[in-house]
């Protein structure tokens, strides 16, 4: 028999950004929380701390912090076709693990999406007929506006103390700030990160074509802050080591660097590291969860019951535990019904790499999210009449990657290895810059997450099954930026450079983004959607699926800033409203 | 502000002697796959007019160590089968065969190739037959029986970037020769006060994990990001307490 602990007021599955704001405010609001983390304790003293923590290869090519999938992995296939083969080394995404999750080793670029963005099917088919979408897209909106989250947005921003220029106040547009942004109330906590030489190029370069560049918001922070709850963080160092790494000065917004420090002196809040959940358990009706079932370090089970459950793991984690513990109908591709695991989406990536004479542009310095962005080619910032295609990306000339495993460019023609390889690698490591698109995916009837029939994880539960692979938007998208790559590199008048578009189908080996979305989206329809605007399963509504698996479709921008605002309104809502009175929110 | 430099002699946690002076010895490689590597590995990087190849930045050595540790036994890949008949190459790798087993076949193989071809070891091939054999096995245009050749490349040439750049810590870029090459400063990294320095060179010799846990001194405005680190960290913990 497992061990039965005493009951709570709500159990958070996985203690990273999501389940960080939740446990704070939640215990605000007077209710007993316990965070289940499967990873590592781990915070900045010591664990973030250097020399150890600048090591490429054991963080950036070893994975240090990445989930480990000889315990559990996902099947993987481009089409239903196909048979799915377990991903047996993570490559094309990173999922996080540990405490502060994914949100340790990210880069910090912390974006509100663009107004369209959030009712981007009606207003497409509006602005461009319903044929632009195609038959099988199945982008949907998302039932909540850019007004509804701004507040929210807001106070992820000045939890996280974010680096950056306003480039739309109250409706004012600001130049030197992103001026397609939405309206935001006041501007960012800190002002922008000082930027590279090759980013003063980029802003020059750009500004010349009549492209509107700026200092993309990060949250490295530029100076030291003291957030609303209190905690100091420090100044980021330009350091050059943060994504797949840690922050060794507490400039980076993490849960470590936010709310931590906060939530280790609240009595009501008990964090349980090193506990795997296996299943969301519910009762005999099926509509109401009743607590989780968990794996304690020892690999004891033990039942945690509570009146609320929220899924705050990774992304795809969050979807997988929805399937094992069979909440919610399965989507089903052949018909188009059932809801978990529908609209699975990522982000595409389309390259620039420049190559000068004798530059020294010092690329291993710099920030994560130090980022020279232009937007004009995002959502529908550019008119996308004739294109038949909709969506976009944010381009960004970033600095502060140049570890040399992993960042070593050659121009094209050069041999992979041996002299004239050496030469030109070593020729061209200081003497290189480059900027990449993070284009929208867009939602397909033959993209999903399901349980997979063959593989198993450790614990002996089915692995997820991702079934995905680029569509007629994404395809359309990054043929056409290739041509005004064309024209952006002109005023930069390199020596040579390369641009890469899409691959011909989605792989999972070349890391591209650990930006996995869907798979539990959003929506006003329950036939049509996992959970409600609050993240309220509708099929069981003391169940909240948090983070980006709530997406219905991705934006061409980084999740996190939409994931901590999508939190904060849920916070607001469970604490303000559900507390009261539990059932579905409206 | 001031640059961090320490004594050589800086005590270090547990009083210890420097280290690093430990004479390396293989611990997977058999005598002769040895050889087949240290010679492999120059070709792919080569001594040449730009400085040290990867044989004497210790790139082998590098590799043995990887594959007796959790990179050669596969503890961070998924080992479960079925083993795929057909995987597609957008499914990456799905071989039964952890790193460690892939070399130990792709040598034999390899071996095996050069022997019946130019009846001798890859390693006393002259150079130019050497390239031939990895432009053979990187093509696609030396096949093995039971084992896809470039998949066995793919890893040597990977891994072979990896020891020439990775911390000195791990057995390869020995004297940091990879670092120096390309101008990589290494793990000191502060760089707050420089990155605005436009298109200024930024010429110091590179600073390793083990010069800074060992209290080696760091050239003069190299600021040593340890110290500054450790000094934020303590006053947070302060205040955040």
């Amino acid at each position: 028999m497992p061990k039965t602990m005493k009951p709570v007021d709500a159990v958070l599955i996985g203690v990273g950004w999501t389940g960080g704001i939740l446990a704070r405010e939640l215990t605000k609001a007077g209710l007993n929380v316990v965070g289940l983390e499967r990873g590592d304790f781990r915070n900045t003293n010591p664990d973030f701390l250097t020399p150890g923590v600048h090591d490429e290869l054991a963080y950036a090519v070893r994975n240090k912090l990445f989930q480990n999938p000889a315990r559990d992995a996902l099947s993987f296939r481009n089409n239903v076709r196909e048979t799915a083969l377990p991903i047996r080394q993570f490559g094309s995404f990173l999922p996080g693990d540990g405490l502060g999750g994914a949100g340790v080793h990210w880069n910090g670029l912390t974006w509100r999406f663009l107004e369209n963005e959030f009712k981007l099917r009606s207003n497409s088919i509006a602005k461009y007929g319903a044929a632009v979408l195609g038959e099988d897209c199945t982008t949907a909106d998302w039932g909540v506006s850019y007004q509804d989250l701004e507040p929210h947005y807001d106070r992820f921003e000045y939890l996280c103390g974010i680096s950056g220029k306003a480039g739309n106040l109250n409706g004012k547009k600001i130049a030197g700030g992103n001026v397609f942004e939405g309206p935001r109330k006041r501007d960012y906590p800190n002002p922008p990160l000082k930027h590279s030489y090759s980013q003063e190029l980029f802003r020059k370069g750009m500004n010349e074509i009549g492209l509107h560049p700026f200092i993309s918001p990060s949250a490295n922070n530029s100076q030291p802050y003291k957030n609303p709850e209190g905690v100091q963080m420090g100044a980021c160092a330009y350091c050059g080591f943060c994504e797949r790494f840690t922050c060794e000065m507490s400039a980076k917004g993490s849960l470590q660097t936010t709310l931590l420090p906060v939530l280790l002196k609240e009595p009501k809040f008990e964090l349980r590291t090193n506990s795997h959940v296996l299943r969301i358990n519910v009762d005999s009706t099926g509509k109401k969860a009743t607590g989780v079932t968990y794996l304690d370090p020892s690999g004891q089970e033990v039942i945690q019951p509570a009146n609320m459950v929220f899924l705050t793991a990774f992304s795809l984690n969050n979807v997988h535990l929805l399937l094992l513990s069979k909440i919610g109908q399965p989507y089903d591709p052949a018909t188009g019904q059932g809801v978990i695991g529908k609209n699975y989406t990522y982000q595409t990536g389309t390259q620039a790499t420049l190559f000068y004479e004798g530059k020294n542009f010092n690329q291993y310095m710099g920030a994560g999210s130090l980022s020279m962005g232009i937007d004009d080619y995002n959502g529908d910032n550019f008119d996308h009449s004739g294109l038949d295609f909709i969506g976009g990306g944010v381009i960004s000339q970033s600095t502060g990657s140049a570890r040399p495993i992993q960042y070593h460019p050659v121009p094209k023609g050069t041999p992979r290895w041996g002299a004239a390889w050496k030469a030109a690698a070593a020729k061209y490591y200081n003497s290189s810059m480059g900027w990449g698109a993070q284009g929208s995916v867009q939602a397909y009837r033959g993209n999903y997450l399901d349980l997979d029939p063959t593989y198993t994880n450790e614990h002996g539960q089915p692995l997820m099954r991702m079934t995905f692979d680029w569509g007629k938007h994404e395809r359309k998208y990054s043929d056409w930026l290739i041509g005004k790559y064309e024209a952006m590199v002109k005023p930069l008048n390199p020596q040579s450079y390369v641009l890469s578009a899409l691959s011909e189908h989605y792989s999972i080996v070349p890391y591209q983004s650990t930006h996995n979305t869907g798979g539990a989206i959003m929506g006003t329809d329950p036939s049509k959607s996992a959970v409600n605007t609050y993240m309220q399963v509708w099929d069981c509504p003391n169940v909240f699926s948090m983070g980006a698996s709530a997406f219905p479709q991705n934006a061409g921008y980084n999740p996190t800033g939409t994931v901590g605002a999508l939190a904060y309104r849920t916070a607001e809502a469970v604490t303000q409203r559900y507390i009261k009175n539990p059932g579905l929110l409206t | 502000m001031p640059p961090m430099e320490m004594a050589a002699n800086t005590p270090q946690p547990g009083g210890m002697a420097p280290l690093g002076n430990e004479p390396e010895a293989y611990t997977y490689f058999t005598e002769p796959e040895a050889t087949f590597i240290e010679a492999a590995v120059e070709r792919l990087i080569p001594t040449d007019a730009n400085g040290p190849g990867a044989r004497s930045a210790g790139v082998a050595f590098f590799i043995d160590q990887q594959l007796v540790g959790a990179f050669g036994t596969a503890a961070k890949m998924y080992r479960n089968g079925p083993w795929g008949t057909a995987p597609t190459p957008m499914q990456g790798y799905q071989l039964r065969q952890t790193p460690a087993e892939l070399y130990r076949q792709g040598i034999a193989a390899t071996q095996a190739y050069c022997n019946k071809t130019y009846q001798s070891g890859f390693a006393a091939l002259t150079a130019a037959q050497q390239d031939d054999v990895l432009k053979g096995l990187d093509g696609g245009t030396i096949k093995f029986d039971d084992l896809p050749a470039k998949v066995f490349f793919e890893m040597l040439l990977q891994n072979t970037v990896e020891g020439f750049f990775s911390d000195p810590l791990y057995g390869g870029n020995r004297d940091k020769v990879g670092w120096k090459l390309v101008g990589f400063p290494g793990v000191a990294a502060f760089y707050a006060n420089k990155i605005t320095d436009y298109n200024k060179p930024y010429n110091v010799p590179p600073v390793s994990i083990a010069d800074v846990q060992q209290g080696r001194p760091v050239a003069e405005g190299h600021e040593l990001m340890h110290h500054m680190a450790m000094e934020n960290a303590k006053a947070l913990d302060k205040v955040n307490q």
